[in-house]
């Protein structure tokens, strides 16, 4: 069977597509197209309705409460931390850390973990794929300690040079920061072997799952990865929440991020004393409602058939990038060997942002632009991509569109040579 | 030499004809791909404007008390939004370059489509050109 049969899947998109409501809407009087999955994705009505539950029914502070509602308020919140704990399967519920999101816990980590023990000559090690919330929180810090920011290259395909990693793994290395899979190439990292390569020098290592997490099933223990980030939003849970893995050893050793209430054990003028993790790092009153409606969001993905829908996402993949290579004036960008389901691409002589607003037009949902990776961009060469990230909502059909309309805005856009 | 009120009044009406965005949108690019290139001598980082998503470039001049505005862009979409504002401020005496509200933006429904960094980049457009015409008001006063 051909590679690129969209008859190949067996997993049901049409039934589970009912599950997101948005899915129905239209865009400038067109069916949506929804292909900004790597940008946030869209919420299944479980989620939708465990927010609009929770404030109808059992809205409540945590925790504080002697009272009916915050009772019931405080456990489903903490549900939610075991939830987490089995999705990523880490060894405690208290490893899990409540956050906004990706960005902020490697802001955390580099705040906390970062401060202490990175200092003046050290060198802190990076990818030359991250997002820029993977640069600069560490970068604030190198500054601010005299330290350097080093960075493992890629080559043209978009795969980092796995060859680089041993002289770039020195004595003075105190961190290393890697994505797990890019925002803009879709390139999976071979995050498992950087994290041996570091433990066997003794370096910790945070992976940033901002991507990874809806696209593969994630085991912090299986990694041993020692710090791990992800955000609710991008897969299938509300904005405003996410979680920060850490191993406990190394949480317990690490300072307080921010104070208030929920996080001390004592309060005097004199001195305070700390909670435990997780509370250390959960300072004030907490999105109570976004995190229970992740926790309904992880319920659904451990529900699904998660083979089968991972499946159809790399068929989709496959699809794409075959139908579009075929297009005479596009090239793709980020050709890795392992790849998540993001297309990047550029047209010949045509601006990624006057395509991407063709496609608009279309009903169609891309990005474009240097998805907040600019240093990928500028080590390629390029100003900017125009990207589509499926998720297994996304239809073959869908991207038989996204080609087709890529085609016509290549003859609509071409320069008018005179 | 029309007015700059006759000159959004007639792209008021020219956009009128149109029911839905995406014929907007292929208008404002033909209007882009018919934009004439701004010569290479004034695509220079100092006639950048800042606060564009896009690169633009704005050269403007004056002839016989009357400023003239030239331009281009990466996109041709951006393209077609400078030509809308060079048809309607191009030509036109610097006081009333300084002192014109450029209604028809929202009159058109430009705006709507728009995501606010792409509006700003159209409101930094704009700022430039009455700059331009600003700084040449007081020079000749």
């Amino acid at each position: 069977m051909s590679t690129t049969d969209k008859n190949i899947s067996v997993f049901d998109v049409a039934q589970v597509r009912k599950d997101f409501p948005i899915l129905l809407e239209k865009a400038h009087g067109k069916p949506l197209i929804y292909f900004d999955n790597a940008a946030t994705s869209q919420k299944p009505q479980v989620v939708i309705d465990a927010i609009s539950n929770y404030y109808s029914h059992y809205n409540a502070n945590i925790h504080r409460g002697v009272h009916f509602l915050s009772q019931k308020a405080s456990n489903a919140f903490d549900d939610v931390r075991f939830k987490v704990k089995h999705f990523l399967n880490s060894r405690s519920e208290r490893e899990i850390i409540f956050v906004r999101g990706t960005t902020e816990a490697i802001n955390l980590v580099a705040s906390t973990y970062g401060r202490k023990n990175v200092h003046a000559g050290d060198e802190v090690l990076i990818t030359a794929m991250e997002h820029h919330s993977n640069i600069v929180p560490w970068q604030l810090l190198c500054e601010e300690k005299g330290a350097k920011l080093k960075v493992i290259p890629m080559n043209d395909s978009g795969e980092l040079m796995m060859e680089e990693l041993e002289f770039l793994i020195t004595d003075k290395t105190k961190i290393i920061s890697v994505v797990h899979t890019s925002n803009s190439l879709g390139t999976i990292n071979p995050v498992k072997e950087i994290i041996v390569k570091a433990h066997a020098k003794g370096i910790p290592v945070f992976v940033d799952g901002a991507q990874s997490t809806v696209h593969s099933v994630i085991d912090v223990q299986e990694l041993d990865c020692d710090f791990f980030a992800f955000s609710g939003h991008k897969m299938l849970g509300p904005t405003g929440i996410g979680c920060l893995y850490g191993k406990a050893e190394l949480l317990e050793q690490m300072p307080p991020y921010m104070g208030g209430g929920e996080m001390i054990s004592a309060v005097s003028f004199e001195k305070t004393t700390f909670n435990e993790v997780p509370f250390k790092f959960e300072a004030g009153t907490p999105n109570i409602a976004d995190v229970i409606a992740l926790g309904v969001a992880i319920d659904y993905l451990m529900q699904m058939d998660r083979t089968e829908a991972l499946a159809h996402e790399h068929e989709l993949l496959k699809y794409a990038m075959h139908h579009l290579s075929k297009i005479e004036g596009v090239r793709l960008i980020g050709t890795a060997l392992n790849k998540a389901s993001v297309v990047s691409f550029v047209l010949k002589e045509i601006n990624a942002f006057d395509a991407g607003m063709y496609l608009d037009t279309k009903g169609i949902a891309v990005r474009t632009g240097h998805h907040c990776t600019e240093p990928i961009m500028t080590r390629l060469n390029i100003p900017g991509t125009i990207r589509a990230s499926f998720l297994f909502y996304n239809t073959f059909e869908e991207v038989d569109a996204l080609v087709d309309h890529v085609a016509k805005a290549i003859a609509f856009l071409k320069p008018q040579h005179a | 030499m029309n007015t700059i009120e006759a000159l959004e009044q007639q792209i008021v009406e020219d956009f009128e004809l149109f029911d839905e965005w995406e014929e907007k949108y292929q208008y404002i690019i033909d209007l882009g791909q018919k934009l004439k290139p701004l010569a290479a001598e004034y695509k220079i980082d100092d006639n950048k404007i800042k606060g564009c998503q896009s690169s633009v470039w704005l050269h403007a001049y004056t002839e016989a008390d009357k400023i003239f505005f030239e331009a281009d862009s990466d996109s041709t979409f951006v393209k077609g939004e400078i030509a809308l504002l060079i048809n309607v401020l191009s030509g036109q005496p610097a006081e009333e370059i300084v002192s014109t509200e450029l209604g028809f933006v929202d009159r058109i429904g430009l705006r709507q489509h728009m995501a606010q960094t792409r509006a700003n980049g159209l409101a930094a457009m704009i700022k430039q050109m009455k700059l331009y015409a600003l700084g040449f008001q007081h020079k000749t006063v």
